[in-house]
């Protein structure tokens, strides 16, 4: 298909791009058969190397992905290299019995103390008792229910939060889950049982 | 006129030269030269400062001939869509010949200052051994040179004042180029190492501070650990001009009590940047100085989230100046309209260039800003949606922009409320702001904005349009309208041949011109470039498949063309064709 014939096919009925991009809803695109918008940039197949092909375009480069033009938004690529470097580890928070996940960047603390406060502030109904020393436990106040941190690690295997150094949980931690202290003894259990670590007791 | 001439050249030439002193812009220089021979000779030798705003206008030998004077030499290369990697790698911008020349003729360089060139180890090395008075250098988004160029600046440059590096793509050799600063170096101002990637010797870096009592701006990069800084400002409390390298540490730990301790005493510090590794908890520490800011860069903290920005902006009462990131949200840019009085410049640029979808900025956040604060007189914003009623309110809120760039991430979403386009927002900010120099247009745009544009914006420099406009229309406009337009770059816009060929010598009076994705075909380049000898018409071709010169109906997918004193430039790779 020529480039002009596509593009016409592209406006005469605006609502069949699924890539629309420009213009929820009914608004018109101006009719033009040589503009360009948006939406053709990206869909467009730029490569037709048919005779009538009015278009000395660059052969070499991949199309782009769907939904991104090369430059935009203006960001200048040092920046975008910055941002890209920055150390960042999210890993998902679930509380037992809380409807929603959270996610939190572990990179930006540096011991388990720091962790647990961020729990804290992030479950506001909870607070930090240090009750034995390598255990602290989290706990609602309203009910009285007793949390203890969690995570799963690299091979699967749920473990409690604070035996091993902290750059080591860092490294290894994949997700994050308060358990009430309750249901301690069942992951137990079904850790210690054969088959998989996995956690199956949500 | 004539008596006005007889007066002035009952002055002698000194008497006209110590008056010229007091004229350092250089546009004022350029006027003054115009006035008559007498002035235009007096004013060339005494210019100390020569700016050329693109390298291929003029070459070294001419402007040494006409400045044999000057000290300082600032170089503009490529074109700005280079900054978007619009322009081919190896498209040019080499300071190599210029470094030559000045060196042959005996030109007593002290600052270089150099945006979007080309920058080899050998230029610097050539650099640092030519001109023994040499103090300043500041390379803004340079490439290629590595930390061996630095070390020979570093080793040579005996009286070095400045070394300011912004944005660079430099290549780190993880090498020792900052011990190599000699003992005897202790001139050094201002330091901003920011961009590169590897680790300085701490213990060279706090022995240099310390020996640099003058010291008033230092950068670090972003290897520099917490513990380092801490150490650093004990010895020099008196800075105006941080940039924070790492800033992660525990917050319950002795080096941080000491690092808080001792930002209390930089009572000095105006303004701050870094916190590309951040840990939040340790953000407290600089509330202290938070009150003296003025200006503040936060662009490259992704890590710092909205509420810790709010805690922090919240004491800057001083700012005049912010960069930061969109994580900001229109709440965190209602604090800083309610805080900031003072503001005069604001850019908040995207956090998520990935297209995750994480939430941005609307047209609710300018509009506060518009509101709070009365200074505001630069900005660029990058936004999630804008409407023509926000535009509107934000033109009659700030009438003194000088600088306004908009970019919506979408570049051609229209109106959030009634879907139309935003001719109508931006026509609002032309009519209103009669001092504009800068307008940056996104969303959806008709012909119809670059018509208020063309019609409002007398003061206008530089446009950048992207996806925008209908037709020829829309350009013509632009070019028969914006008489002080210096710049112009356009991409992915419907504007063709009419546009390009209807006034041909317009262009002789701007700068540049940059069109790509247009209308515009290898015919017309070929027949602009015919018809104007001083415009070099450059074409980029990137297909490396083609045998021989496209068809003159062919479209050019990439066009620059400038003015010029020296015709075709020699250093041109073989994909960029001058017509």
């Amino acid at each position: 298909m020529s480039l002009n014939n596509q593009l016409e096919s592209e406006y005469s009925g605006s609502l069949k791009t699924e890539l629309t991009l420009g213009l929820p809803g009914g608004a018109q695109a101006p009719k033009s058969a040589v503009k360009r918008g948006f939406s053709d940039t990206v869909d467009l197949n730029l490569y037709t190397n048919s005779e009538d092909e009015v278009n000395v375009a660059t052969h070499t480069q991949p199309p782009p992905a769907k939904g991104q033009v090369v430059g935009w938004p203006p960001v200048r690529s040092y920046m975008k290299k910055k941002m890209m470097t920055v150390n960042c580890k999210y890993v998902k928070v679930a509380v037992d019995g809380a409807p929603y996940l959270r996610k939190l960047d572990l990179q930006i603390y540096t011991s388990y103390k720091e962790l647990l406060v961020a729990f804290q502030n992030m479950f506001t109904c909870l607070t930090i008792c240090n009750v034995i020393a390598n255990e602290s436990k989290i706990v609602d106040i309203s009910n009285g229910t007793e949390y203890l941190p969690a995570y799963e690690d690299k091979d699967g295997d749920w473990m409690l939060v604070g035996d091993v150094p902290w750059n080591m949980f860092v490294e290894s931690c994949k997700r994050l889950r308060l358990i009430k202290s309750c249901e301690k003894l069942k992951l137990m259990k079904s850790s210690a049982s054969l088959e998989t670590s996995s956690s199956t007791s949500c | 006129m004539c008596l006005f001439q007889c007066i002035m050249n009952y002055f002698p030439e000194e008497v006209l030269e110590h008056v010229f002193d007091f004229l350092t812009s250089h546009r004022d220089r350029n006027a003054v030269s115009l006035v008559c021979k007498s002035w235009y000779n007096v004013e060339r030798c005494s210019r100390k400062k020569v700016f050329i705003g693109n390298c291929y206008a003029v070459n070294p030998e001419l402007v040494i001939a006409r400045f044999p004077r000057f000290q300082s030499l600032t170089l503009k290369g490529k074109p700005h869509f280079a900054d978007f990697n619009l322009v081919p790698h190896d498209w040019g911008g080499y300071v190599q010949p210029w470094i030559e020349a000045l060196a042959k003729n005996g030109i007593s360089l002290e600052e270089l200052r150099l945006k979007r060139m080309v920058v080899s180890d050998e230029s610097l090395e050539l650099l640092s051994k030519s001109f023994p008075n040499f103090k300043s250098l500041t390379l803004v988004s340079c490439e290629g040179f590595s930390t061996d160029g630095l070390a020979a600046i570093a080793s040579n440059c005996r009286y070095l004042r400045e070394l300011d590096l912004q944005e660079n793509e430099v290549d780190d050799r993880k090498g020792h180029w900052l011990s190599c600063f000699p003992d005897s170096c202790t001139s050094l101002v201002s330091l901003n190492f920011a961009c590169l990637k590897g680790e300085v010797n701490a213990a060279a870096l706090e022995r240099l501070i310390a020996r640099c009592r003058n010291l008033k701006s230092l950068r670090l990069n972003h290897a520099v650990p917490l513990e380092t800084l801490q150490k650093i400002l004990v010895q020099a409390p008196q800075l105006n001009d941080l940039g924070t390298g790492s800033f992660v540490n525990d917050p319950y730990s002795e080096s941080y009590f000491k690092l808080k301790a001792v930002l209390q005493k930089c009572t000095s510090v105006k303004s701050l940047s870094g916190f590309l590794d951040v840990n939040p908890r340790c953000l407290p520490s600089i509330y202290p100085i938070c009150t003296n800011l003025t200006s503040l860069n936060l662009s490259y903290a992704p890590g710092i989230q909205s509420n810790d920005l709010i805690k922090l902006i919240v004491r800057c009462k001083k700012l005049e100046r912010l960069w930061i990131l969109d994580t900001i949200g229109d709440k965190g840019l209602e604090v800083v309209a309610a805080t900031c009085k003072e503001l005069q410049e604001l850019r908040v640029f995207p956090s998520d260039l990935h297209g995750v979808g994480n939430a941005a900025v609307t047209e609710e956040g300018l509009v506060a800003i518009s509101a709070g604060c009365p200074k505001l007189n630069s900005i660029l914003y990058f936004c999630q949606q804008m409407t023509n009623a926000a535009l509107i309110t934000v033109a009659k809120n700030c009438p003194n922009f000088i600088r306004f760039r908009l970019c919506t991430l979408n570049p051609v979403i229209p109106d959030a409320v009634t879907n139309q386009p935003l001719d109508d927002g931006f026509g609002a900010i032309v009519q209103s702001c009669k001092g504009l120099k800068r307008l940056s247009v996104s969303g959806l745009l008709t012909d119809q904005v670059f018509l208020y544009i063309g019609m409002y914006a007398e003061q206008l420099e530089m446009l950048s349009i992207a996806f925008a406009g209908d037709s020829d229309k829309g350009m013509l406009y632009v070019l028969n309208g914006c008489k002080k337009l210096k710049k112009l770059e356009i991409r992915d816009s419907p504007f063709g041949n009419m546009a390009l060929l209807s006034d041909v010598g317009k262009y002789e009076t701007m700068r540049s011109l940059w069109m790509s994705s247009c209308e515009v075909t290898y015919g017309a380049c070929k027949t602009l470039a015919e018809k104007m000898p001083r415009l070099n018409v450059e074409v980029i071709n990137e297909n490396e498949e083609m045998e021989g010169r496209p068809k003159d109906k062919h479209r050019v997918e990439k066009m620059y063309l400038y003015r010029t004193l020296v015709g075709a430039r020699k250093d041109a790779p073989p994909f960029v064709w001058t017509l």
